[in-house]
């Protein structure tokens, strides 16, 4: 039997922080591409610690729901699994370019295939993209708009800032949007001057978080002047300084995401070819946590 | 009883069938049949499926238990335990099962499990506090998957960031559940405390002590390591009875301070295990790290002896989660809101500041 297990950072104080993990999971599910499929996180149950002896296939998927190799994916997910033969040498990775590795537990007789984080495949590119066409309505967003791709900037995790820049470089490639940028809450170039980084009327604002809370919800919308009271809300596309700014809110939700949690695991070995095509056809409409 | 199941007995028979007070083997052209309650039927091939008809519950029970529920250890185990199989014999089981069924509790979960003519059990999960509560008082679930969504928030719509605290929220139901979407719905409610309950019975629980789970912490975590420098344990002893016991956490506490230092704090009578601190204590165990790194002082405070109980009244009534069940007129509860302002109004000065005494009198802030 084979297991997804995804791993996420949860909450002990926001009650949303789940919702994407578990709608891509649902996701996954109904393709039957896995004979199980769990949660684990952090802050919630089960725990890291806890979450392998929950499934009872003896090949397990471990996929992060974390959008930058790091902290998390190197020290601390390793170590709760207690696979305690993991080095981060063997993902070989510059920061984006981590695969998947081959480890046995310590606590459960399984075999257990570590994947990279879903923030920096490849694949997670289109799913800014999607992003960006469901919050502007338009499967053909990109003329005439400018895209930013926010995150946190190096003071957290050097890493952080490299997937940014990832996704913004090869979302520039495509030549699909006018201008493409990368933002930062705690560096230049800052989130906060967003108007002064496009020459576009329209910009697509698309924060790489997995779920929506306080970062995507109070701090940046306020910081980029869309609303002075992020308890008011605010207009989707919102006028500042002479542009409309679309702010999508945190790519984790679109339902696309679960497509980079499978082809997380495809690399990995996983038969789920088919359950990527389904995905990939079904996931093209509404945002999962209703934002 | 049915066909298929005749069929799969005789052929398990073959390399003979032992379980549950039953036998049945192959002899010559035929089967022996044969109960722990001395009853024994030596039958043809061909008649089989009569004779079998005879030991039907034993029969049916069988075949649920090797074709029917799921086959992994824990999950087979737990859903044994449901209907105390190890213990109670088939024809009295049998009973209860085509009665009202058998029923067990798990933390705040009743479960109840019935069993049909042929033996497929059907099990029923609801709150236990819903135990008597009539079926249009109670919303009805068949997907598994809800439950996450139940164990989310509390009755007053509060977030539940620990899922084994004895607030799940009431008036749902799964009625009709299959047994592996039973097993499913219990490991959404409380997760891992299937897994965990039969690594306890089978004497392999892993528990991680206090001692250990800090010294594993980093990041931001890794001080709680510190607060353990001074010698003794008091510190985790109040941690352990502040998030551990019963009226916070259903699971049974089975860490300690390490292998060798029991703490003094019961861990609970909760039917599966907590086998280390979880991220919700660790996380607290963070802040009171900081806090307790402070030196205590002497401060002079002037209270009436009242008001000096209604201090304790309403630490009391905090640390219980009684504060909302204090009626605004119960003016004789010194946690009473009205009462709680008027001290307030009457020892604080313009600051917040308890009688004015301020918290660091050598410093140049109060706080
Ligand atoms: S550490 Fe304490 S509060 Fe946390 S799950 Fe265990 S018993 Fe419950």
């Amino acid at each position: 039997m084979e297991a997804l297990v995804i791993v996420a950072h949860g909450s002990h104080l926001n009650s949303e922080s789940s919702t994407p993990t578990f709608a891509h999971a649902d996701t996954i599910r109904a393709t039957g591409a896995f004979d199980e499929v769990r949660e684990g996180f952090w802050k919630e149950e089960p725990p890291f610690r806890e979450v392998l002896r929950t499934v009872e296939s003896d090949e397990v998927y471990v996929v992060p729901l974390f959008i930058s190799e790091g902290y998390f994916t190197e020290q601390v997910i390793p170590r709760e699994l207690r696979l305690a033969e993991w080095d981060p040498a063997q993902w070989d990775s510059d920061g984006t370019s981590a695969t998947h590795t081959t480890l046995t537990p310590t606590d459960v007789d399984k075999r257990v295939h570590y994947c990279g984080p879903v923030g920096t495949h490849d694949a997670m590119s289109d799913v800014v993209v999607q992003r960006a066409e469901s919050v502007t309505g338009d499967p053909d967003v990109g003329e005439g708009f400018g895209l930013a791709v926010v995150g946190h900037g190096t003071e957290r995790n050097e890493n952080s800032a490299k997937a940014i820049e990832y996704h913004a470089e090869r979302i520039a490639a495509m030549d699909r949007f006018d201008e493409v940028r990368p933002l930062f809450m705690d560096e230049d170039p800052e989130v906060d001057d967003v108007t002064d980084y496009f020459e576009s009327e329209d910009v697509v604002v698309v924060p790489l978080f997995i779920a929506d809370g306080y970062h995507t919800q109070e701090d940046i919308p306020e910081d980029m002047g869309l609303t002075d009271d992020y308890r008011t809300g605010w207009e989707t596309p919102a006028e500042v300084d002479g542009h409309r700014i679309w702010y999508s809110g945190a790519v984790g939700t679109e339902p696309l995401m679960a497509d980079v949690v499978l082809e997380r695991a495809a690399d990995a070995g996983a038969d789920v070819e088919a359950a990527i095509d389904r995905v990939r056809a079904e996931t093209t409409g509404a945002d999962v946590a209703g934002h | 009883m049915n066909e298929d199941q005749v069929e799969a007995l005789a052929e398990a028979a073959a390399d003979r069938v032992e379980f549950d007070g039953f036998a049945a083997a192959r002899e010559g052209e035929g089967y022996v049949l044969a109960t722990e309650e001395g009853s024994e039927t030596l039958v043809h091939e061909s008649d089989l499926g009569e004779a079998a008809a005879d030991y039907a519950d034993y029969v049916t029970n069988w075949y649920f238990w090797h074709a029917g529920a799921p086959q992994a250890e824990d999950r087979w185990a737990f859903l044994r335990w449901l209907e105390d199989a190890g213990e109670r014999p088939v024809p009295d089981r049998y009973d209860a099962l085509a009665g009202d069924g058998v029923t067990t509790a798990w933390g705040q979960l009743r479960v109840t499990v019935t069993a049909d003519a042929d033996g497929r059990r059907r099990y029923a999960l609801r709150h236990e506090d819903d135990a008597g509560a009539a079926d249009a008082e109670v919303t009805d679930y068949d997907d598994p998957l809800d439950a996450r969504e139940i164990a989310k928030h509390d009755d007053y719509d509060r977030y539940r960031p620990l899922k084994t605290a004895p607030t799940l929220r009431t008036g749902w139901r799964f009625p009709d559940l299959r047994p592996a979407a039973l097993v499913r719905a219990v490991d959404f409610l409380y997760p891992a405390s299937v897994a965990n309950w039969h690594r306890e019975r089978a004497g392999e629980l892993d528990v991680s002590h206090w001692r250990e789970t800090v010294e594993r912490q980093s990041g931001i975590y890794g001080v709680v390591e510190t607060w353990d420098r001074q010698e003794g344990y008091e510190h985790v002893n109040w941690v352990a009875e502040a998030c551990c016991v019963d009226s916070q956490c259903l699971k049974r506490r089975e860490w300690e301070y390490d292998a060798e230092t029991d703490l003094d704090v019961d861990g609970g009578d909760g039917e599966f295990p907590c086998r280390e601190p979880c991220s919700l204590v660790i996380a607290a165990a963070r802040q009171w790290t900081k806090l307790e790194g402070e030196q205590p002082r002497t401060y002079e405070f002037e209270l009436t002896p009242s008001e000096k109980e209604q201090v304790e009244d309403i630490i009391d009534a905090v640390a219980e989660g009684r504060t909302g069940d204090v009626r605004e007129g119960d003016v004789y509860d010194g946690a009473n809101r009205y009462r709680a302002r008027f001290l307030r109004a009457k020892r604080f000065d313009d600051e917040g500041t308890l009688c004015g005494v301020p918290t660091d009198p050598d410093g140049d802030d109060d706080e």
